[in-house]
């Protein structure tokens, strides 16, 4: 590899990005958009649930129970001392997605220090609703356990903490997931069409005949594209922590590190899709392809990888994803440092490696 | 002397389509060689195929004596490719070009500047050297792009229809430039579909459906035609072609501007002629012999219309 | 307005920004003439035929082709031209009866019409054994036959050509040009620019276009005589070189 041809390269690339700036400007207003866009539609907090309480103990115990569901902003008390066999048509008509059943010896229950039963009646048709009810339902009976046991002294309830993400905000959960989603595509994009613009132009043969090694060619594309990336990647994760105030518990510097990691996988993917790719056009496509959908699918984006088929698992090592989201996941929320994610970061290098040198090798010298 | 490019019964083929059976022609030092033919008569595909970027069926093809399979890298560095297409970076200038493909070539940077002197004398470029390439003229394009295969001094010159698209004017001053660089010792092949730029070779290769036709020097090739050429002018003569053709004894008529040309066998005159055509359409018209153009050989050669020699 | 001209320009101009691509042109094209339109790259030939054809209006000046105002009648003039350029504009991915049909259906023809014209041309242009194959796998000098023809499907009074012929062989070079005759000798106006400088001597007149002005404009015969040349080569290069 000679430095001369590379860096003479680099130049160009930097050359055209700064020239064209109205493709500049939407890559770098695209992930802010997408950041946006994404971030609020995927958002799982839910608000406004609407419920229906059969209170048959009608005591201070059970009011303070429905207060506890009632005093935050989630849920709408909308039909008290209905019937029972009124709930299924409520639910049947959405007219609420949750129904709580205060059984008549609630209070007494209580008092005499046995384990109280209450029935909790969840619409599950949207998991993630179901799942958000479930999750705050149980914070509300640990909050009223804990009431109860002060006034009480001498029971302990149960106290499950809810770890990282206390105040339950799904944004915490998922804008680290969507930094990774779209850091990978733009990423890509980026340099699966640069090479392909300049075969469908005809430069590429002109470069070709040329004593140029593809390395040359392939490292010239990658570096001005990583600074690119990098820039793109900080903005994307400024409006993470203004919009969604996600907390970033942990190095900044490191993310910053772990993040150029990355980028040089997204990268590398790119340049691999258009070392084969004819237009443009296809290699957009299959990067599109090729990056959306096992990222949400499969990098425990939204589905959790524990919870998925054994072959799945297996396809989701390979997804740079993966241990992206975990690094972040891991750096914003938990702020945990390199002694625990080393081993994601070098698998990472590894995958980015292992494109890039596919990349050099099937990008060929000749027209055919 | 060994030629500085020598193809050897070359062929290729892409898929069922043959581009290229068996030729064979050599190119020597410091000539300027023209392949001449319409599209897809293989000329794009033997040039390529000698500038490394595809490899052949069969057929050895070697440039200053480097075979084209197994010496890639050596032919790149001493030729000069013009593809067939525009093929700069429109979004950068004329300078940043010329510099990027310098460095590619690992030009000395000592003598960059000189380098760039010389190539601006040729194209006349060096007002434009800050305007973007995009920008240019399609003369200038051309300039520029031949400037910038020019840069790390190739021994050996090879241009795909350099010509193709661009006016007249612009056509001849990048001939002009052509004949400069002969001077210089460098050994060009270029094609082109243009056959009055085929007499601007030293040697030419006419080229038709990927066989060459005929090779030597224009001239030579013109007299390869035996049969005789008259030309005859008058108004809307094209029209009256088909009758013309009926004529005892003509072997083809071809309509050339407003006027037609006529071939016949040796042993006809122009008042033989001049007779016939009278008895045809009733009409006297001017009737000259003319020394035939390269074009009517082509025509000629491919319709198997030359006649034979004594 | 009734005219025996089929193109009829005024001190036409186009600018863009500060560039004039076109500077008060005038002249007149005259019913069933084959008319050739010259000059160098960028010498705004092509920024001309776009405003005749009605896809680009101008700054300022007058042109009427087949009779309608390129200001005011653009409409009328597209269906009463024909266009081709040096590009074919066929789809390499459609069949060659595919492609005429169509066209034929842009230009509105009726389904009976449609499927007559297509029969015919088809076998004017002995095409009979190609007609399902795709225009992709059609010879050059096939597909600019074809061209020409859909350019034609419409029955237009006037027909653009753009540098119809570059790239193909002398042979069906001269054929395509005894097509352009026959086409001419029919009535119909032909307007065609080339840089094969033997063309222009097809041409019934030339006009040689140079920075934005039309500089020259006679029969080749008047302009070889003017000059002193032999060739339509000669004379361009005489006249576009010394401005």
């Amino acid at each position: 590899m000679k430095l001369r041809r590379t860096i003479s390269i680099i130049i160009k690339e930097y050359t055209h990005i700064f020239r064209d700036w109205r493709s500049l400007l939407i890559i770098i207003l695209m992930p802010v958009l997408m950041i946006i866009l994404y971030g609020y539609a995927i958002t799982l907090d839910m608000k406004n649930l609407t419920f229906a309480v059969i209170d048959d103990s009608k005591t201070p115990e059970s009011r303070e129970l429905i207060r506890g569901f009632t005093e935050n902003r989630f849920f709408i008390l909308r039909y008290t001392g209905i019937k029972r066999n009124e709930i299924e048509s409520l639910f049947k008509k959405r007219d609420i997605q949750m129904a709580l059943v205060i059984p008549g010896d609630f209070s007494e229950s209580l008092i005499s220090k046995r384990i109280t039963k209450v029935q909790l009646i969840v619409d599950a048709a949207d998991s993630n609703v179901g799942t958000f009810i479930n999750n705050y339902s149980n914070r509300v009976a640990q909050l009223f356990n804990e009431k109860l046991n002060h006034r009480s002294p001498g029971i302990l309830g149960l106290e499950p903490r809810i770890l990282y993400n206390p105040d339950m905000k799904s944004a915490n959960f998922f804008v680290p997931g969507l930094v990774a989603l779209i850091l990978l595509l733009i990423c890509s994009l980026l340099t699966s069409i640069t090479i392909t613009r300049e075969k469908e132009t005809g430069t590429l043969e002109q470069i070709l005949v040329s004593p140029v090694h593809p390395i040359e060619i392939v490292v010239g594309k990658v570096v001005p594209y990583i600074t690119l990336g990098f820039f793109n990647g900080i903005i994307i994760i400024i409006f993470a922590r203004l919009l969604f105030k996600v907390p970033i518990n942990g190095s900044l510097s490191l993310i910053a590190v772990l993040s150029l990691i990355y980028i040089f996988v997204a990268l590398s993917f790119g340049l691999m899709i258009s070392a084969v790719a004819k237009t443009q056009q296809i290699a957009m496509l299959a990067t599109l392809m090729a990056t959306v959908l096992p990222t949400i699918m499969l990098s425990g984006f939204i589905f959790p990888i524990a919870s998925m088929p054994l072959p799945l698992q297996y396809i989701s090592k390979v997804v740079p994803a993966t241990y992206f989201l975990i690094i972040i996941r891991g750096i914003m929320l938990k702020g945990i440092g390199l002694a625990e994610l080393w081993q994601h970061a070098a698998a990472l290098s590894g995958i980015g490696l292992f494109m890039l040198s596919i990349a050099t090798i099937r990008f060929k010298t000749t027209l055919e | 002397m060994q030629p500085v490019i020598s193809i050897i019964n070359f062929s290729k083929s892409f898929g069922k389509n043959i581009a290229v059976k068996n030729l064979s022609l050599d190119v020597e030092k410091g000539e300027l060689f023209g392949l001449i033919g319409p599209d897809g008569a293989g000329k794009t595909t033997t040039i390529r195929t000698l500038v490394t970027l595809i490899s052949p069926d069969s057929g050895e093809l070697s440039v200053t004596g480097l075979n084209v399979s197994k010496s890639v890298r050596e032919i790149r560095s001493i030729t000069g490719y013009m593809p067939q297409r525009f093929s700069l970076y429109p979004d950068l200038s004329v300078s940043q070009n010329l510099n990027f493909f310098a460095n590619l070539f690992e030009v000395p940077k000592k003598e960059m500047a000189e380098r760039k002197k010389r190539l601006f004398k040729f194209s006349n470029l060096e007002p434009f050297s800050e305007r973007l390439a995009g920008q240019l003229s399609g003369g200038m394009k051309q300039k520029l792009a031949l400037s910038c295969t020019l840069i790390h001094n190739p021994v050996v010159l090879i241009l795909d229809e350099p010509t193709t698209g661009v006016d007249p004017v612009s056509r001849s001053e990048f001939w002009e430039i052509l004949q400069e660089l002969k001077k210089e010792g460098v050994t060009i092949l270029v094609s082109t579909p243009y056959m009055d730029e085929a007499l601007l070779c030293d040697r030419i290769a006419i080229m038709h459906e990927g066989s060459v036709l005929a090779i030597g020097k224009p001239e030579k090739i013109t007299g390869l035609m035996h049969n005789h050429i008259y030309k005859i002018t008058g108004h809307n003569l094209v029209l009256q072609s088909n009758r013309i053709a009926q004529i005892p004894g003509i072997i083809s008529v071809q309509s050339f501007g407003d006027s037609l040309h006529l071939t016949f066998p040796p042993g006809f005159s122009s008042e033989d002629i001049r007779s016939k055509i009278y008895d045809l359409l009733g009409q006297q018209l001017n009737i000259e012999r003319i020394a035939p153009s390269l074009e009517d050989v082509f025509i000629g050669l491919i319709e198997g219309k030359i006649g034979h020699g004594n | 307005m009734e005219t025996d001209n089929a193109v009829s320009v005024s001190k036409l101009s186009r600018h863009f920004g500060k560039f004039i691509a076109v500077d008060e042109i005038s002249f007149e094209v005259n019913k069933g003439e084959i008319f050739g339109f010259l000059g160098a790259n960028g010498a705004g030939k092509t920024t001309a035929i776009k405003m005749l054809c009605g896809l680009l209006k101008p700054t300022s000046g007058e042109a009427t082709v087949a009779g309608f105002s390129i200001n005011s009648e653009t409409a009328k003039i597209k269906k009463n031209i024909g266009y081709m350029s040096q590009k074919f504009s066929l789809y390499d991915d459609l069949t060659v009866k595919e492609n005429i049909e169509f066209y034929g259906g842009i230009y509105g023809l009726s389904r009976e019409k449609i499927s007559g014209k297509t029969d015919q041309l088809i076998s004017e242009l002995n095409l009979d054994k190609m007609k399902n194959t795709l225009t992709r796998s059609l010879p050059l000098g096939w597909k600019q036959r074809l061209a020409l023809s859909t350019s034609l499907l419409h029955d237009p009074s006037i027909i653009f050509l753009d540098e119809p012929t570059g790239g193909v062989d002398p042979i069906s070079r001269r054929n395509f040009w005894r097509i352009i005759y026959e086409i001419a000798s029919s009535g119909k106006t032909v307007f065609v620019t080339t840089h094969y400088m033997d063309e222009a001597e097809y041409c019934n007149r030339v006009s040689i276009m140079h920075k934005g002005k039309i500089i020259e404009l006679g029969t080749p015969t008047d302009l070889k005589q003017k000059y002193n040349k032999t060739t339509m080569q000669d004379i361009f290069i005489h006249i576009v070189g010394q401005n």
